[in-house]
């Protein structure tokens, strides 16, 4: 056991556990944030992404000690209800989701996406979110939410 | 709502119930009642009017991403005449819901929408009467708005006011006639989905977010095949390791409970490592293999239709051909999950389940206890798309939190245990033949298919359907399945062409042995059905040499059918052609098909048409654009709809092209994604739908409504782009490949 003291949205958070437990579980079950979701444990679905200094990483496949000393941002660190980011907002007026369990994957690959090139194609959007995987096909919703998000941003 | 009954929402705890919500009135044959009325026939069964100004629904159909909470809403905020941000929605609780079964079969919104329809025109009137005679007006004269009913000369009550003077306790009458569609304020209009702003916000939206006072994490430890028998397994060992509390091992059932859920996983593997199991060749073959075992599988031919026309005109033509779809996944994105608890003989369980009540029986059964000692309340899950692993996980829960002391038990599958011990869309095969005569009509047509079970939920009046029953030592033998009759049909879902033709004749051969486990995948079997019959319908038009979508609209009579399909050709710009019509050559053949269907012959129209590229040296398929026109009857939600539709589609574009169960003699080789890819972003089509509403019609299921016309219309544009007809799902580039080569 080892106590991390972890940068999560922009709070420093204490933690005991195996140096080698995986980020999502104690976001999830430690820090009782429910944005990032188990899909696969495998790095094969996103449905775990998280912001890593600013980079998406898949919690699922990342130890807790990789990341003790980096900034980590899940979803609940972009916004609330009363004060939603603008992806979060796009994602919710384009109704982009059916059961919405990818969603919160969704939107961190797609914040990542925006931080380093803010006016991306579809192309482009497609492309970033290509390792994502969405079982109820939302896709084309997806990449509505994103443009739309981009656009709010850039004004 | 009585106080008790509030506080079982809040509490959540394992209270023992001991109403029932559907008085049966002895001897008496009650009148039948609209919708899902008729099975849960008092009004307080369905609503609700709180003394704080909010308004409670509540359904036994649950919320799977479909929006049922959200339509739910908009029924009753028109009946009712209040805003729609008064209304909760709750779903699914043994304790406190109505009973409606399984929400399937894209029936929710006319069962539980009708029923909530007719409960809240019928409160409505007894709220009017009571606020008649408080403001001494006649009710006829009174005006609602947002709850408030006014009398001419300005006095006003509320509902929240007349909560306590409003008896709901009652059995409905359904004889409040609903408003009229042009009296509609929030049916017909898009409105944001209820349960969507706190999944983009880090809410606790589904059962895998439920959080419980010394919750422990648990995992099940699957056989590895399923004819396996667990021989040996150092549970001691397994004890040792830092944080398990508990491991369970009941005949080839084993699990493990810890205090942190990394700590459960790492005992699982180490489970899985050490476990000694036999194992036994029990599966069928794989590859064409298995279609000709199922074709030769002693099932005794059942004719489902028979109206064969001595008269029909001999076919100038006729042709024969076999269809074939593999097993396929529902592959949930999020692995089953489900969080028991027992306290003083008495079990909670939280379920992302599609039907509470049948599980609630299940489990009954399999621990032997009276079903009232049990309560099922309903979470969300990830998208299920029919019957996937959330029963089965509710068990293991269960099973589990039996063995720590009261303790509550959240327990989540891996990845792998969803993909190898889900009940499957059973493999199927369709043999069609056909003829049409000199004038280009289909004067024969025949349908024949073989198929395992598509309907094997909880909820069966013997046997225990759960995954977990079948191992533990005291096996509760899986009920014996039987096929959802038609008109709606399970094996046979959709094979009952609904065109004009002079002479058809339907046969299922109905294989009950199954070694996979099958069941409820999205449309049953009408996605492979129709797949065949839709296929089979171009062959036959490009026989006759006649386009496919005049080919089709000759042989429609329904106005409504022929709507969809007209809308449908119209939007995509369809050129007519006649039989297999020009197709462009180079390194990309692009081709457009065309299909129609009314899912279930039941519910909504859908006609597609689909654009595809196909590369020749690869074989590689991209669907680019599909057109769906939909008519739903009268629709509730315009968005809501065109989101069922697309995903529909989309969902389906990845059945057709990449989608098959693995596995040998033995095992399900099907573990991960990587076994069984799906469509992603850089394969999707765009989609485009047209609605057809139809405000003064009854409610078409719509959930279900474009995966069968979409398989065929990709199908169809295959066919059309490379002159190669493809018979066998998936449409993998390996296959493609080989049918273009084989043809030269
Ligand atoms: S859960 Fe991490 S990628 Fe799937
Ligand atoms: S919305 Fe269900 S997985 Fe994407």
């Amino acid at each position: 056991m080892a106590t991390f003291t972890l940068n999560v949205n922009g709070a420093a958070r204490q933690v005991t556990l195996e140096p080698d437990a995986p980020l999502l579980y104690v976001l999830r079950n430690d820090l009782e944030l429910n944005g990032p979701k188990f899909g696969c444990g495998l790095a094969q679905c996103g449905a775990c992404s998280v912001l890593v200094d600013g980079k998406e990483v898949r919690s699922c496949v990342t130890p807790v000690s990789a990341v003790a000393k980096s900034r980590i941002t899940t979803i609940e660190g972009l916004g609330t209800l009363d004060k939603l980011h603008p992806l979060q907002r796009a994602f919710i007026e384009e109704q982009a989701c059916q059961c919405g369990f990818c969603g919160s994957g969704m939107v961190m690959a797609a914040k990542a996406l925006l931080d380093r090139n803010p006016a991306p194609t579809n192309h482009e959007i497609r492309q970033a979110l290509n390792g994502h995987l969405c079982r109820c096909a939302s896709h084309t919703r997806i990449v509505r939410a994103v443009q739309r998000a981009a656009k709010e941003l850039r004004a | 709502m009585s106080t008790s009954r509030r506080d079982f929402l809040k509490t959540g705890g394992a209270l023992v119930v001991g109403f029932t919500l559907v008085p049966r009135l002895a001897g008496a044959q009650p009148a039948r009642l609209p919708g899902s009325l008729n099975g849960n026939r008092r009004l307080d069964a369905w609503i609700a009017i709180e003394p704080n100004g909010r308004v409670t629904i509540f359904t036994g159909k649950i919320e799977l991403g479909q929006g049922i909470g959200t339509a739910l809403s908009q029924i009753a905020a028109d009946e009712l005449d209040v805003e729609l941000a008064r209304i909760d929605v709750v779903h699914g609780d043994t304790a406190c819901t109505p009973n409606e079964g399984q929400t399937a079969g894209s029936l929710s919104v006319e069962q539980s929408g009708t029923a909530v329809r007719f409960a809240c025109a019928e409160a409505r009137h007894i709220l009017l009467s009571a606020a008649a005679s408080k403001l001494g007006a006649p009710a006829t004269e009174l005006k609602v708005s947002d709850g408030t009913v006014a009398a001419p000369g300005g006095a006003s009550v509320t509902y929240w006011d007349l909560a306590s003077a409003a008896d709901f306790k009652r059995e409905a009458s359904a004889k409040v006639t609903p408003k009229p569609a042009s009296a509609r304020k929030w049916v017909g209009k898009s409105v944001g989905r209820r349960d969507i702003p706190k999944k983009f916000t880090g809410g606790a939206a589904y059962v895998q977010d439920l959080r419980l006072p010394r919750m422990l994490f648990g995992r099940v430890v699957r056989p590895p095949s399923p004819g396996a028998t667990l021989t040996a397994v150092d549970e001691g060992a397994v004890k040792r390791l830092p944080g398990v509390v508990a491991v369970v091992r009941d005949g080839n059932f084993l699990a493990v409970a810890a205090e942190r859920e990394e700590q459960a996983i790492r005992a699982r593997e180490t489970l899985k490592r050490t476990a000694k199991w036999t194992e036994t060749a029990s599966l069928e073959p794989s590859g064409d293999a298995l279609f000709r075992h199922l074709m030769s599988a002693t099932a005794p031919a059942h004719t489902v239709v028979d109206k064969t026309s001595p008269i029909a005109a001999t076919p100038a033509k006729t042709l024969e051909a076999v269809y074939t779809r593999p097993y396929q996944c529902h592959a949930s994105l999020g692995p089953s999950c489900a969080v028991a608890q027992w306290q003083e003989g008495a079990l909670t369980v939280w379920t992302h389940s599609q039907g509470v009540f049948p599980l609630r029986a299940d489990l009954a059964k399999a621990f032997a206890i009276d079903a009232k000692r049990i309560r099922c309340i309903h979470a969300e899950g990830a998208g299920c798309y029919g019957h996937n692993g959330a029963d089965d996980v509710a068990l293991d829960a269960a099973l589990l939190a039996r063995a720590v002391d009261g303790r509550p038990v959240k327990v989540q599958w891996m990845r792998d245990d969803e993909f190898q011990w889900e009940p499957y869309g059973s493999a199927m095969v369709m043999k069609l033949a056909g003829g049409v005569d000199a004038q280009g009509h289909v004067v024969a047509w025949s349908h024949e298919v073989w198929s395992h079970p598509h309907s094997t939920r909880p909820g069966s009046s013997s046997g225990v359907s759960l995954l977990a029953a079948r191992h533990l030592a005291g096996a509760s033998p899986p009920p014996p399945p039987n096929d959802v009759p038609q008109p709606a049909g399970g094996s046979d879902r959709n094979a009952v062409p609904l065109y004009e033709f002079s002479s058809v004749k339907v046969v299922k051969h109905f294989i009950v042995d199954a070694p996979l486990r099958t069941s409820a995948l999205r449309t049953l079997g009408g996605y492979a059905n129709v797949f065949a019959a839709e296929s089979f319908v171009d062959e036959l038009a490009a026989a006759a040499g006649v386009d496919p979508v005049e080919f089709r609209l000759r042989h429609l009579k329904d106005p409504r059918a022929r709507a969809v399909v007209e809308a449908a050709a119209r939007r995509a710009g369809w050129q007519p052609r006649g039989g297999g019509g020009p197709r462009l050559r180079g390194p990309h053949a692009q081709g457009s098909g065309f299909a129609y269907s009314r899912y279930k012959n039941l519910a909504c129209y859908c006609a597609t048409a689909a654009e595809v590229e196909v590369e020749r040296a690869t074989g590689r398929v991209r669907v680019t654009r599909v057109v769906a026109a939909v008519d739903a009857g009268q629709i509730v939600n315009p968005d809501g709809v065109v989101n069922q539709i697309e995903g529909g589609v989309i969902q389906s574009a990845s059945w057709t092209l990449k989608e098959a169960v693995g596995f040998d003699r033995t095992r399900v080789t099907t573990r991960s994604w990587a076994d069984y890819p799906i469509l992603r972003f850089d394969e999707v089509p765009d989609v485009e739908v047209v609605l057809l509403d139809q405000p003064n019609e009854r409610f078409l299921g719509v959930g279900e409504g474009s995966q069968g016309p979409a398989v065929a219309a990709i199908a169809n544009a295959i066919a059309h782009a490379t002159g190669t007809r493809l018979r066998a799902l998936p449409f993998t580039p390996e296959r493609v490949k080989q049918a273009l080569s084989a043809k030269g």
